[in-house]
């Protein structure tokens, strides 16, 4: 029989390159990831819109026709070639005003969604992890902050301070809305946690942070960025009804003080539908295709762990060993 | 006889191990009660048991996942205690390793066949980084999972349930270990790739000298692959001694009914313990007598009282039973 040989050395260098396995592991990379799209409506639809968003956004200074601070044209005019979607009361162009508000209120919502996951992920995994008494401290701490009524919070904070600007209303909104998230991943990472493979590793004498970051944590890559997309258009919603309500930094041009200034002006019943109606439909198609990004997400790469067809095929073989032994 | 061969490499006596149940932290059962054995270089211990009889529990308390409640650990000779605190938690670590019964669980469904060899390798720093690559491929090949290339590239959901064990046991002797704690290691794979396993194993016990506690409900497979045999019931040691005549001529009531069992259901594959189920009770501190007498068609008085003492019924062959 061959023995194993500890070193490498007295041996021919393998015939396959490394090179070639890094780019065998990106190429079933993208390949997992093209399968999340492929057959997937809803998450063809909500990743072509929200790329279609985004990009908007970021292209923003190029695509916008005028500059959205400033008075360009008579109040209210109608959408016309020189103003796609018409002017403000005060005389912006709403067109240019919806492509950089978008850039405001999508960092304020992404940069809620990462801060909340962050620390989702933080809370969640370690009280999975650790039990005990670390566990129940931070099931108290998680569920306080779940009881916690944070946009009334937000609303009397905002009333008290004036106006809040969007970086804080960015780091109240993140700061808040964690609690459900830490929840979900907290209870997935205590049923990883008694998988044999986290004990294999820990018997093995892996590390209890290598096991944290590279056994559990991609396990639950669905679930965080799930966590993300759901904390996104939550986030989103409260910084446009923060802004409705005027709580906002209203000279800050997002789509939630394009909102406030279309209802302080009375847009809808003077007839300037545009000014209401585009920041609307902006935040309705966003939040529509985060929606239903999120909700495909169910099918995503880590099947194995949860409802997709590789866990039926687990149990099947399961129940049928069971039968096998006689415990069914 | 020379000395190494006398010194079991891994020697249990008189192990308890009691768990708590509820919630209140005042009742607990008793999983483990006086389970003393050896282990010896390059030999098998088959326990074989019921579900529930403790026998996970036993490789668990071997393999520190578990601390025992009492009794004594002995490794190469000395305390456990003291040899981890001599060599390291990670070096024990390394000696004795385990293979667990659930070939779908003890893979992580993100990582490639590669991942799961080259961790341990580079843990207990078997290779210098440039030699890993090779080292796996190597431990491929040597469990029988040629190509070893494409295979580690795969990930675990692209292997049979055979394919995966041999993967679990590549990566339990890529450390090069003493003992091997492998529980269940065949009994959820499929009939047709159980001997190839039993006989990888057993390669491995023959001709590297380890040394294996083989857990099995499957007594049939115990007399295949072990030399010894300890038959557990509800965290008891019942009847042990040499395979052979542990299931040659079964002396116990119970490992009687384990084998009778084998017989009725020798067209079916495996064990069918439930339709000879009585009732099981639960084991405590102060639960006394022989555990097996609520199913022992044999029962006298004394059972009911105190377990019966061991008795040597030949050379090498123990039993505890009053009525042998
Ligand atoms: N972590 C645990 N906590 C509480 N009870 C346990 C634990 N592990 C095992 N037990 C109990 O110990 C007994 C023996 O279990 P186990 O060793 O797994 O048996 P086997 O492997 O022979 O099927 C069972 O009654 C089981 O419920
Ligand atoms: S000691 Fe008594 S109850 Fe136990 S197996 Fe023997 S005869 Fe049966
Ligand atoms: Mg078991």
């Amino acid at each position: 029989m061959k023995q194993i040989p500890i070193h490498g050395d007295a041996l021919v260098s393998p015939d396959k390159p490394k090179a070639n396995l890094i780019y065998k592991n990106l190429g079933s990379k993208l390949k997992a990831f093209w399968s999340f799209f492929e057959g997937n409506p809803p998450a063809l639809i909500g990743g072509f819109l929200l790329t279609l968003i985004m990009t908007m956004a970021v292209l923003a200074p190029v695509l916008a026709s005028h500059d959205p601070d400033r008075r360009v044209a008579r109040s209210h005019v109608e959408p016309s070639a020189k103003h796609f979607l018409g002017s403000t009361r005060s005389g912006r162009d709403v067109y240019s005003q919806l492509l950089f508000g978008a850039q405001k209120t999508l960092s304020v919502a992404l940069a809620a969604g990462a801060i909340a996951v962050f620390i989702a992920i933080g809370v969640g995994v370690t009280a999975g992890y650790m039990g005990g008494r670390v566990d129940s401290y931070l099931n108290f701490l998680t569920n306080v902050f779940l009881v916690f009524p944070q946009l009334p919070l937000l609303i009397v904070l905002a009333a008290f301070l004036g106006q809040v600007s969007s970086l804080v209303i960015t780091l109240l909104l993140g700061l808040t809305s964690w609690p459900w998230v830490a929840r979900v991943i907290r209870s997935q990472t205590l049923s990883l946690r008694h998988k044999e493979f986290v004990i294999s590793a820990e018997v093995m004498g892996e590390s209890r942070w290598r096991i944290i970051l590279v056994e559990i944590l991609p396990n639950l890559v669905s679930i965080v960025f799930g966590g993300f997309l759901g904390t996104t258009i939550y986030a989103m919603g409260a910084e446009a009804g923060l802004g409705i309500l005027g709580l906002g930094d209203s000279t800050e041009v997002s789509w939630g003080s394009m909102l406030y200034w279309a209802q302080t002006s009375s847009s809808l019943f003077t007839g300037a539908w545009w000014e209401m109606l585009a920041p609307a439909m902006a935040l309705a198609l966003t939040g529509g295709a985060l929606a239903l990004i999120n909700m495909s997400i169910d099918q995503m790469s880590n099947p194995k762990l949860k409802t997709g067809k590789h866990m039926k095929l687990w149990k099947k073989l399961k129940r049928e060993a069971d039968q096998r032994r006689g415990l069914v | 006889m020379m000395n190494e061969l006398n010194t079991p490499v891994l020697k249990a006596s008189g192990l308890i191990k009691d768990f708590p149940i509820g919630s209140g932290n005042k009742a607990s059962m008793r999983a483990l009660n006086d389970i003393s054995f050896e282990l010896h270089k390059g030999q098998a211990l088959a326990i074989v048991g019921e579900s529930g009889s403790g026998k996970s529990t036993s490789a668990r308390i071997l393999s520190r996942i578990f601390e025992e409640t009492a009794g004594l650990i002995e490794y190469k000779g000395i305390k456990l205690k003291d040899f981890i605190k001599k060599f390291g938690r990670l070096e024990y670590a390394r000696q004795v390793q385990m293979v667990f019964q659930d070939p779908f669980g003890s893979l992580n469904p993100v990582h490639t066949i590669y991942h799961h060899i080259a961790r341990p390798l580079l843990i207990h720093k078997r290779t210098d980084k440039q030699g890993v690559e090779q080292a796996v491929y190597d431990l491929l090949e040597l469990v029988g999972l040629s190509p070893a290339y494409e295979t580690s590239l795969k990930y675990p959901h692209q292997l049979s349930g055979g394919q995966r064990q041999r993967v679990a046991i590549a990566r339990a002797i890529a450390v090069e270990p003493e003992v091997i704690l492998a529980d269940e290691p065949i009994s959820m794979l499929d009939v047709s790739v159980r001997l190839g396993i039993l006989n990888l194993m057993a390669e491995l016990k023959d001709k590297r000298g380890i040394s294996f506690m083989y857990i099995t409900h499957d007594i049939a497979t115990a007399r295949y692959f072990a030399e010894k045999t300890a038959v557990m019931y509800l965290g008891h040691m019942v009847e042990w001694g040499d395979s052979d005549a542990v299931t040659q001529t079964p002396q116990h009531p119970y490992t009687q009914l384990l084998l009778s069992a084998v017989a009725d259901s020798a067209r079916k594959d495996t064990v069918e313990f439930k339709a000879n189920t009585g009732e099981i009770p639960l084991w405590g501190k102060e639960s006394k007598g022989c555990p097996f007498v609520s199913r022992c068609h044999k029962v006298i008085e004394p059972c009911h009282q105190t377990m019966p003492a061991i008795k040597e019924i030949s050379s090498g062959h123990f039993i505890r039973c009053y009525q042998v």
